[in-house]
């Protein structure tokens, strides 16, 4: 019996070489929180898929037209509502507009007012949010109430007011997007902000004798910012709908101009003999908005502080 | 009184929560602190100890009082006057998880003292202080690249205190500094606490509610109760002789490691909840759950009044106690 826990011991319990080489080695490089992230998004098969499908939309938005043989615009009456072919990719349009081509300059004006869409309001509401819930008082007061009443006014009568006013271009969508989305954002950061701002490391800040400008703009937005990301992110495919949607009831681009929703309004008359002049942009509208809202998932999973280990 | 490093006289901070309801998180609250000594604060849990340590770092401005710090009142000053007071007064914070800006790196978080009030310009200069206030906190200078979260506990309150020390200020507010951390590693932090203070002559204010370990850092000692102090005075007098029922019942709890001395020990167990900080009644703070109160206790609120030494209670049953003594 003795000799039995003799040999465990001896066979088990070796005392290594030198021990002090072996105590506390750091293993982990030191990593930031953005490296994280891009890390973990880079493993997420979904992130990789939808961000290629971003990507390759992108870019052919912006080559296409530059290579394309036909013009957005020019008409050729002798070959209207050509199903596709190999000259008409996507086929023509009732005037005989190719519409391969017609396809990716409203690819560009989509995206133009998705993401712009998406990025001004934003930035209205994290300032106007920003300044409500860090300086309170009454700044935070009539905010708030502006919000309150304008949340009340169906987004519908801004948008159309809007359009009257500055005619129906790119940009005159993007503000009409601006003017109903900035109140949601200014809600959360406002809400953030007084999360945030009598947080340990903000008071900290104020007792070093950081001006608020500081301590805004250094201390609480760098926290508050992925959470913005992230909705900006799955604020583009609403942005992207709102605008094919104003489109597709004529508020929005008009004719010969053209975006995905222009495209859809105007293959929607004739769908049952052209069924490819509407389901092709209709396509694109689809994927586009699930490549973004799969991305923005996919994005506030990387950016969650609480899976990091 | 004059002389005192800290003089916070009649401070009073009221919260309005709610429609016509004041919590008076601070209530008439009076100590001075000698420079290089330490006053330790003690109470329990909302019972204002936070409110009154931010006060002297100008987080809040009190709305009545006065508080002094180095012979200036620094009770309504401007923001500008703020910056200035940050090279005299310091914090550190409870939580090392939640005080350190988590997208900072060590050297950031140090060195943004000297950002704010463009000190040690030059790159290297900088990296030198940084350097130098990371190996006094017992950390060394390849940390200073690191986040925050790569640390433990008790190196992310070194790097708290490496940055309270960046301005080498007079005054620091330690509000529970050691609260969250581990037994052993509050032992490692108060003595390098008590190490800087010899050596760089610093005044503390001690805010705990960790009775034995303000027992060992601190000159005197201040107990408070819903926004009031009720026994002020040197540490050992208060330790000694508790004068107030609440402090008799605080220091009845503080366990001890003789297993015989437990046994025969009777515990004060304190019945009662603590009171509404809301809208207060009149009369003594303590009155609901004292178990020496009397039909006056409950009528006016007793001031703090001297029985030998600086030792100060507001209470009305200790009158006659004094009178014991004296006999």
């Amino acid at each position: 019996m003795r000799n039995i826990e003799r040999s465990i011991m001896d066979r088990d319990f070796v005392r290594l070489p030198e021990a002090g080489r072996f105590a506390h080695v750091i293993v982990r490089p030191s990593v930031s929180y953005w490296e994280d992230v891009f890390r973990r998004l880079g493993t997420d098969k979904v992130a990789l898929a939808s961000g290629v499908v971003i990507a390759v939309i992108s870019a052919l938005s912006v080559l296409v037209p530059l290579f394309c043989k036909y013009d957005y615009d020019a008409t050729d009456l002798l070959h209207i509502n050509q199903f596709p072919n190999a000259q008409h990719w996507f086929g023509t349009d009732a005037v005989g507009r190719d519409l391969w081509a017609r396809v990716w300059v409203g690819a560009r004006v989509s995206l133009f007012i998705g993401v712009g869409g998406a990025i001004v309001p934003q930035l209205v509401g994290i300032f106007l949010g920003g300044v409500s819930g860090y300086f309170g008082g009454w700044i935070d007061m009539l905010i708030m109430r502006v919000i309150d009443v304008g949340v009340c006014i169906p987004s519908l009568v801004y948008v159309t007011l809007i359009m009257l006013f500055m005619g129906s271009g790119p940009t005159a969508i993007i503000i009409a997007i601006a003017m109903t989305c900035w109140m949601d954002s200014a809600r959360v950061v406002r809400g953030r902000m007084l999360q945030f701002k009598n947080r340990e490391f903000v008071i900290s800040a104020r007792t070093l004798g950081a001006s608020s400008f500081r301590i805004i703009f250094r201390h609480i937005l760098p926290n508050i910012l992925g959470q913005q990301v992230v909705s900006i992110t799955s604020a583009i495919p609403t942005a992207v709908f709102l605008e094919a949607y104003l489109s597709f009831i004529g508020l929005g681009i008009q004719s010969p101009m053209t975006s995905w929703g222009q495209l859809c309004q105007a293959g929607s008359g004739y769908y049952r003999l052209y069924p490819y002049q509407l389901f092709i942009p209709g396509a694109f509208i689809s994927v586009t908005i699930m490549a973004f809202y799969l991305f923005g998932n996919c994005l506030r999973d990387a950016l969650d502080p609480h899976l990091r280990d | 009184m004059d002389g005192k490093f800290v003089e916070v006289s009649n401070l009073k901070k009221y919260f309005h929560v709610g429609k016509r309801q004041i919590l008076k998180a601070v209530d008439d609250v009076s100590f001075s602190i000698e420079r290089g000594s330490t006053l330790g604060l003690v109470g329990e849990s909302g019972c204002g100890k936070t409110t009154v340590g931010r006060h002297l770092c100008r987080i809040y401005e009190p709305d009545e009082g006065a508080i002094r710090i180095d012979g200036r009142d620094i009770s309504h000053i401007s923001q500008r006057q703020c910056r200035e007071l940050a090279k005299k007064v310091q914090m550190i914070f409870q939580d090392p998880y939640a005080s350190l800006n988590s997208f900072f790196t060590v050297g950031e978080i140090i060195g943004e003292a000297f950002t704010i009030h463009k000190m040690f310009r030059s790159v290297k200069e900088r990296r030198d202080r940084i350097r130098e206030l990371l190996e006094i906190v017992g950390l060394s200078a390849e940390h200073a690249n690191r986040f925050p979260h790569e640390f433990s506990g008790g190196q992310r309150q070194r790097i708290g205190i490496a940055r309270a020390l960046a301005l080498s200020p007079e005054l620091i507010v330690c509000d529970e500094a050691i609260s969250a951390l581990d037994v052993s590693i509050q032992a490692q932090i108060v003595n390098m606490l008590i190490e800087f203070q010899r050596t760089m002559n610093l005044t503390y204010l001690f805010i705990a509610h960790d009775l034995s370990m303000v027992r060992h850092i601190a000159d005197d000692t201040a107990v408070m109760y819903l926004g009031a102090l009720v026994e002020y005075g040197a540490t050992d007098a208060v330790y000694g002789h508790p004068a107030h029922p609440y402090t008799k019942g605080l220091l009845s709890a503080v366990p001890t490691p003789d297993p015989v001395y437990e046994r025969s020990h009777r515990r004060i167990v304190m019945e009662g909840e603590v009171s509404d900080p809301i809208n207060p009644e009149p009369g003594c703070r303590f009155y609901a759950r004292c178990r020496e109160a009397e039909k006056l206790c409950g009528e006016v609120a007793p001031p703090l009044k001297k029985i030998g030494g600086n030792h100060m209670v507001a209470c009305h049953a200790c009158k006659e106690k004094e009178g014991e003594r004296s006999t």
